[in-house]
């Protein structure tokens, strides 16, 4: 079962798990109900693909005018003015936040996603080990936006100590510079635990998967040398599942850099005037926030074309995370078998 | 019946209380790393629960109380203000369930097609590039596909930001989880009994129909449902093609609609109690319909005639 | 180093299931014994139990006693892990680690125990494949992955990987039925020298191959149908293979059922 990550890691093309493709129908393909119902599938298929290459189209359509006319350098500018006679607009700022806020998530989420998969897997009693997964899953059922709100209501105030804290022993470190404003639960690095929380299901489901397939005889072949189940883990569930752990990481990774609501009910924005400041302890805006919160001020075309150049951005950061993903998961397939 | 650790009757008693030594047992170092990573993951079980707990916990306090009332199921929000009480979530929830449905109504054909295309039909490069797209499908953040929509739809043919322009958006989002997990169920088919419908003469389309299709039905609905539990929660999208309303509308074409995504949106910055309280609400009850339809797909799933 | 196995009145549980009742035996230092008996009695559950593997699988419990040398392996003080240290196994199919080349997974249980000198890993890894006759046919490619053998040196590797650690006792589960009939000789040599320093037990469905190689032989049945596995006789292997006491052993070696 996919369960709620939409993905399988052991996905794999029909005639990939060693069954033959059935040749025995051939002889019933030329009627017009297999024509009809093949096109049809066939139609669905490379309604995907057009799909996914439109997206790429008309981002890439509407965002090349707007390009034209910026007065700065898109990829090295801080500035955000894209209305006006002169539109100025970088995504510096947004790339800093986005992949902040994401490094943030995943530093917190992947550790914690596959210890709780390995005790899923491992260490839980045959009675806990279901209940427990699909607890976890939950996390997932769990709405971004309402995420995004609790934490601004009600968890935000508890990591008001968690920042000074980090800041009173790494203060001296540009990256965990606390000074108190923005308030801790609006910064970078409370969004990124947000996140942290909402791509745990994703990273815990797939390693869990994948952690389910190491072949028992890898796992008895070290118990029967004397390993401890600590060790067993290490010598044939972990390097059996490194794989997996990637892409799971990836697709969390991917899941985070899009993430929207959360990020955009906590984040405080910045001033165009305010200096960059390298801390985790401070506001901004993502690629997602940014469009999220402008999404009413589509007024001229000029403008729209310049969020879009954002979304495009993104939309090339996630495509790029997620066939690395993918191609970890089919390098892992050819090593298997 | 001796237990197991009965001493043996004609072993000196000594001799059969063995220490590890003996065995060149694990030094404790070995031992303290064992127990400490048993622990740890434990511990990171315990950890994963308490924002659920948390979560489920503030909303349910906070929001309960809204649900109990007969107003929030059977009215809306028309002429409610923020500093008033009162009035219901029937608009948005109404909206909500619509906009889910239609999606629902578009993409599982689609996406139901398209794994029949990859286990059925797919072979060679385009199933490859099929398979690789939708994985793809499944990566695209919800505002990328809003923003995607609003490109095509508002910007290109210039038509107004309409509740079916939502519909397309999340189709967009639910259509690879479809994909997906029907693949999955038609591949736990067995081809004895593909092969044994083609003995029969029967042709390869009515064997999809009326042998694999039905043989997975309870996956594939599993599939839908936990799909569309994903897309109901999604707001990205809503809020750059479908401004929030607080009063009942049903249609559509025409205009604004509520849901209950942005009746949360709406209000998130208020910091009027009744308002709140109204998000709460709103919140939890998204919340117990997405949960609802969870278990659902997973007590559906569970009486699914293929088993993996 | 070889030890001596005494199990006494062991019972064998799936859960509530029964699958293995009464075993009594006696294996001697430096002697092989091999299990036979037909598919489902029971004798690699037994086997299992020598080393506590059994209970890796969920509900796998025991009732009864096997003790080492006099020392009770399932006494409560008694480690399951030191256990496996000191009795080592090699399973039905080859498993080598896939993801380690072939010194690597011989070393691995030493390193697992925190052995890290490199000159005596190269040492012991050496000495270990010579001493499961696979040196002259590897020492060219130790970093190759484990997973590029053949089937029969896998299996080699896998018994080299087992002895490296040095066990009294070595356990084998058909170590030799996924194997071709060349390398299932290997296999049968390599058990006759390492009997001179190792209490083997092998579970084997092959009668010639326990004949070829056994001193002793334990012969499992089924009660009935859905009956717990017992041991039906244990004796010499001449003995069992010419003038066994029990009709059933007979019928079983004769080819009269199984």
């Amino acid at each position: 079962m996919s369960s709620i990550t939409g993905r399988s890691a052991i996905d794999e093309l029909p005639g990939g798990d060693g069954r033959p493709p059935l040749e025995a129908d051939r002889a019933s393909t030329g009627r017009l109900g297999d024509r009809i119902f093949g096109g049809l599938a066939t139609g669905s298929g490379i309604f995907v693909i057009a799909l996914v290459t439109l997206v790429g189209v008309f981002l890439i359509a509407q965002a090349v005018p707007s390009l034209m006319n910026n007065n700065v350098n898109f990829l090295t500018s801080r500035e955000w003015e894209p209305a006006g006679a002169e539109p100025r607009f970088g995504i510096v700022d947004l790339l800093w936040a986005t992949v902040t806020t994401s490094l943030i998530a995943m530093v917190i989420a992947v550790p914690l996603g596959v210890a709780v998969a390995l005790f899923i897997t491992q260490y839980a009693p045959t009675w806990l080990s279901k209940p427990a997964a699909a607890l976890v899953d939950l996390l997932a059922a769990v709405p971004s936006i309402v995420y995004g709100f609790w934490g601004l209501q009600v968890a935000g105030q508890y990591f008001e100590p968690v920042a000074k804290g980090v800041d009173s022993v790494l203060g001296w470190l540009p990256f965990f510079d606390y000074t108190g404003t923005p308030s801790a639960k609006s910064t970078l690095a409370f969004a990124g635990v947000i996140l942290a929380i909402m791509i745990l299901p994703i990273i815990t489901a797939i390693s869990r998967e994948v952690f389910n397939q190491v072949p028992t005889a890898h796992k008895e072949a070290a118990l029967a040398l004397g390993a401890t189940k600590w060790e067993m883990i290490r010598t044939a569930v972990l390097p059996f599942g490194k794989p997996g752990i990637i892409s799971a990481a990836m697709l969390g990774l991917g899941r985070a850099l899009g993430e929207t609501l959360a990020v955009t009910i906590l984040l405080s924005g910045l001033n165009a005037s305010d200096a960059f400041r390298s801390t985790i302890f401070n506001g901004g805006a993502t690629f997602a926030s940014k469009i999220a919160l402008a999404a009413n001020e589509f007024d001229s075309a000029q403008k729209t074309g310049a969020y879009i150049a954002a979304g495009l951005v993104l939309f090339i950061l996630t495509f790029i995370v997620n066939a690395a993903a993918r191609v970890v998961i089919d390098r892992r397939k050819a090593f298997t078998e | 019946m001796s237990t197991v650790s009965t001493v043996g009757e004609s072993a000196p008693r000594a001799r059969t209380t063995p220490t590890n030594d003996d065995f060149g047992g694990r030094s404790g170092g070995r031992a303290f790393k064992d127990q400490l990573a048993r622990i740890l993951m434990w511990g990171a079980f315990l950890i994963a629960l308490i924002p659920l707990v948390w979560i489920l916990g503030s909303t349910l306090l906070k929001g309960g109380h809204m649900l109990l009332e007969a107003d929030w199921w059977g009215k809306s929000q028309a002429g409610i203000t923020a500093r008033r009480e009162g009035g219901g979530a029937v608009h948005a929830i109404q909206g909500t369930l619509i906009q889910a449905l239609v999606t629902a109504l578009i993409s599982v054909p689609i996406g139901v097609l398209t794994a029949v295309y990859l286990v059925e039909y797919g072979r060679g490069r385009l199933a490859r590039v099929v398979s690789f797209m939708v994985d793809i499908l499944t990566g695209i953040p919800s505002i990328v596909a809003g923003l995607f929509i609003y490109a095509v739809w508002v910007t290109t043919f210039g038509f107004q930001r309409l509740p079916i322009a939502v519909c397309f958006a999340l189709t967009m989002l639910m259509i690879p989880t479809v994909v997906r997990s029907t693949e999955e169920m038609l591949k736990l088919v067995p081809n004895e009994l593909r092969e044994a419908s083609y003995a029969l003469g029967v042709p390869k389309w009515k064997t999809i129909m009326k042998i694999v299709i039905p043989t997975s039905f309870s996956g594939i609905v599993t599939g839908i449902l936990l799909g569309l539990a994903r897309v109901m929660g999604e707001t990205a999208p809503l809020l750059i093609l479908a401004p929030y309303t607080k009063v009942i509308a049903t249609d559509l074409f025409g205009g604004l609609m509520g849901t209950l995504p942005t009746m949360i949106n709406q209000d998130r910055d208020q910091t009027l109690q009744p308002a709140l309280d109204r998000v709460w609400g709103a919140a939890l009850t998204l919340i117990l319909i997405i949960f609802l339809l969870n278990i659902l797909g997973r007590l559906i799933g569970r009486f699914s005639k293929v088993k993996s | 180093m070889a030890k001596r196995i005494d199990v006494k009145d062991l019972d064998i549980y799936y859960g509530d299931f029964k699958a293995v009742e009464g075993v009594s035996l006696t294996v001697e230092p430096r002697s092989v014994t091999a299990f036979i008996g037909p598919s489902g009695c029971g004798k690699s559950t037994v086997l299992r139990t020598l080393n506590r593997m059994h209970e890796v699988i969920p509900g796998g419990r025991v009732e009864g006693k096997v003790a080492l040398d006099d020392q009770d392996l399932y006494a409560s003080s008694m480690d399951p892990v030191a256990v496996r240290r000191t009795v080592g196994m090699v399973f039905q199919r080859p498993n080598p680690f896939p993801t380690m080349s072939i010194r690597d997974n011989v070393a691995a249980g030493l390193k697992l125990n925190g052995v890290k000198n490199k000159k005596r890993l190269d040492e012991v890894v050496e000495a270990s494949l010579k001493g499961a006759n696979l040196w002259n046919e590897v020492k060219d490619r130790l970093d190759k992955p484990g997973a590029g053998l053949s089937g029969g040196q896998q299996q080699r590797l896998c018994i080299a990987r087992a002895i490296a650690v040095e066990p009294q006792v070595l356990l084998m589960d058909e170590p030799c039925s996924a194997l071709d009939p060349i390398s299932t000789l290997a296999i049968e040599d390599l058990i006759n020298d390492l009997k001179s320093q190792y209490t083997i037990v092998i579970v084997t469905h092959n009668m010639q191959q326990a004949a070829r190689v056994s001193d002793q032989t334990a012969f499992f049945n089924l009660k009935a149908t859905g009956q717990p596995g017992r041991l039906v006789e244990v004796d010499d292997t001449q003995r069992i293979f010419s003038n066994p006491s029990e009709k059933a052993t007979e019928d079983y070696i004769s080819g009269r059922f199984g």
